[in-house]
């Protein structure tokens, strides 16, 4: 099912949760919400499932407005974020509630959800849980339960809310792709909330990346990685170091040092941001071009594979972060204390009069 | 310099042995002082009922609570607690549903007004309903014209128990609601279950023994109100006698091992009910 999202705002008093969002997705898709705390990612999902009211806009499946049609008519299945099981009931009762709720002509013979329950189960791996309760069972195995509960009423859209936010880093990058291979298999348009954009960048289709109860940038994962559309995007989808300067015919002039900018040849003398992703330094002994900044090594260490480089900008109080592989580390021989040259191998260059950083 | 080194050394342990010691002693007497305490004012006089109703044998005894006054008594106490326990549930779900799951203005006006019975003496309570439905009460002369008499009879009663009791339930769901919070409720409804369906499914199970606590609150009170029941009911002997009453009326009559077998009968109920809700302290605390 296609949902589609038309100039949809919300407001609590005074505080404007969502402004002008305008959204489609397509049908079969796996679209993230990514955004920082507050953003409005949670209330957008939500309002798609009718668990909020929608005031402002339109929001329509496959081109039915579904604006005024009640939560239990939308054909929507919710995974809450805390998994919200029935405490009182079995795993088995759980994922045949929503079945057993039916009305009596829509409601599957007693064998038949039987059949469905196992299967859900089988499905998500808790074959022998059936007659446990949910405080019986682990974080990650309610997470599955509350999935099958979902899946149990065959929904249109799956909606996911922080899916995988109280779950430990193991478990997490497991359902992770548990649930990137249960959606190739079953093709259900799936939306699912996140404030982590490892996991966002890792499973979804489409992300897109929600600030302030806006929408900031729509794509793929690529997409948004390599182009960030704004400073907004750049920053929280991962590491960044700033450079601010100006910007005068395509050099942004940082301190003593001229850094190129191709593609705004004709600007001339305005305040810019430079961001560059630590991975896009490179660090030199000797001053090899224009561009190289000297910097004093400040702090090493290393996580796994990846060593991470602190260095202090040499007369200024700024720090720039710099990520090595483990041979371009050994290859270095840095030492704490030493004086060398970074320098962006890539940069992105914003001028905040046209974003609010 | 020595010394004092060793002086300090010597304190802080000394220090903490006296305060482990001084907790002991202090949780020793604190227990010590309310057994007696509870013996003085609550066994004993419990103990005593029982003694005294018994005094003058056990025909007495039931012969004083199978006279028909008494009985009757034990009726009308019976169905004030059958109407107001009923009625009492519904709006203590309904008002602990509004007050947890909805935000709006003058929810803590709203819960004052629900905690105001227990501020408001029953006396005074009685009163009320009395300057309000008496005959000249502010609807004493419309209820004369359609003939409904509700101060001095039945429905006078019920309604001041009602009064009296109307917190007992709501306040013994909310803290429980508000701990449960929404989602479980917004889950059954996502899953298309109606109104109706997710209260009886996913509501109610989660608070059945908070509401059976309530209930039986209210209803030991509902039993033993005796200040706001005394004012509206008329003490009409076999009519609008409920067993507290009815307990005075013998008292006050001299009629000492009457009074105390039905006192007696009371208590009982009462130390079925502190089973039953003992019961349900340790059930609740086992899941």
């Amino acid at each position: 099912m296609t949902i589609e999202i038309r100039d949809v705002s919300k407001r609590y008093g005074s505080f404007q949760a969502l402004q002008n969002i305008n959204l489609e997705i397509p049908k079969g898709e796996l679209v993230a919400l990514l955004g920082p705390s507050g953003s409005g990612k949670t209330t957008l999902l939500r309002m798609i499932a009718g668990l909020e009211s929608i005031e402002e806009g339109i929001i329509s499946f496959d081109g039915k407005d579904l604006t005024n049609t009640h939560v239990n008519q939308r054909d929507v299945g919710f995974v809450f974020q805390h998994y919200a099981l029935f405490k009182h009931m079995t795993v088995f009762d759980n994922i045949a509630f929503g079945l057993n709720v039916r009305k009596k002509k829509l409601r599957p013979k007693k064998a038949e959800i039987e059949k469905k329950v196992y299967e859900l189960l089988d499905l998500v791996k808790l074959s022998g849980f059936a007659k446990r309760y949910p405080s019986q069972l682990s974080g990650g195995q309610r997470q599955r339960v509350a999935l099958a509960r979902a899946l149990a009423v065959e929904p249109q859209i799956l909606l996911l809310d922080e899916p995988f936010g109280a779950l430990d880093a193991k478990v997490r990058k497991e359902l992770r792709r548990w649930l990137r291979k249960l959606h190739n298999e079953m093709h259900v348009t799936s939306v699912f909330v996140t404030h982590d954009q490892e996991e966002a960048l890792d499973v979804a289709d489409r992300i897109v990346i929600m600030n302030e109860g806006k929408i900031e940038q729509i794509g793929t994962p690529s997409e948004v990685y390599d182009s960030p559309k704004s400073p907004f995007v750049y920053d929280f989808l991962g590491d960044v170091n700033l450079f601010h300067g100006r910007l005068d015919q395509g050099k942004l002039k940082v301190g003593s040092v001229e850094l190129n900018v191709p593609e705004y040849q004709n600007i001339s003398d305005k305040e810019a941001v430079g961001y560059v992703r630590p991975h896009h330094m490179k660090i030199d002994r000797q001053k090899q071009s224009d561009d190289a900044i000297a910097a004093k090594v400040f702090f090493c260490h290393s996580i796994g594979p990846v060593w991470y480089v602190e260095l202090k900008r040499e007369n200024m109080d700024e720090y720039v972060e710099v990520e090595l592989t483990k041979e371009e580390y050994e290859q270095l021989n840095l030492s704490v204390g030493e004086f060398v040259y970074v320098r962006p191998k890539e940069m992105k260059v914003f001028i905040p009069e046209d974003f609010v950083i | 310099m020595t010394t004092d080194l060793v002086r300090q050394e010597v304190k802080p342990t000394d220090g903490i042995k006296h305060a482990k010691k001084e907790v002991n002693w202090t949780k020793y007497i604190l227990i010590s002082l309310m057994f007696l305490y509870l013996v003085v004012f609550l066994l004993i006089p419990l103990v005593f009922i029982f003694v005294k109703a018994f005094e003058k044998g056990a025909e007495v005894y039931f012969a004083a609570i199978t006279e028909p006054d008494a009985l009757s008594a034990i009726k009308l106490t019976i169905l004030v607690a059958i109407i107001s326990v009923p009625l009492n549930v519904v709006f203590g779900i309904a008002a602990a549903w509004l007050i947890t799951k909805f935000q709006f203005k003058g929810k803590q006006i709203l819960l004052s007004l629900i905690e105001l019975p227990f501020a408001v003496s029953p006396v005074i309570a009685g009163l009320v309903l009395v300057l309000f439905f008496g005959p000249r009460g502010v609807l004493g002369p419309f209820l004369n014209e359609i003939g409904l008499k509700i101060i001095f009879s039945v429905p006078g009663i019920i309604i001041a128990t009602m009064f009296v009791t109307l917190p007992f339930v709501a306040r013994e769901l909310i803290p429980v609601m508000q701990a449960q919070g929404k989602t479980e409720e917004e889950a059954a409804i996502s899953l298309g279950a109606n109104g109706w369906q997710m209260f009886l499914r996913v509501t109610l199970p989660s608070i059945k023994w908070g509401l059976l606590y309530g209930m039986i609150l209210c209803n030991a009170r509902a039993i033993g109100e005796f200040g706001a029941v005394s004012v509206v009911s008329g003490h009409i002997r076999g009519e609008t006698n409920t067993m507290p009453l009815h307990v005075e009326i013998l008292y006050n009559e001299y009629q000492f091992s009457a009074a105390f077998a039905v006192a007696s009968l009371m208590s009982l109920l009462a130390l079925v009910t502190l089973l039953i809700k003992t019961w349900i302290e340790w059930r609740t605390e086992k899941h």
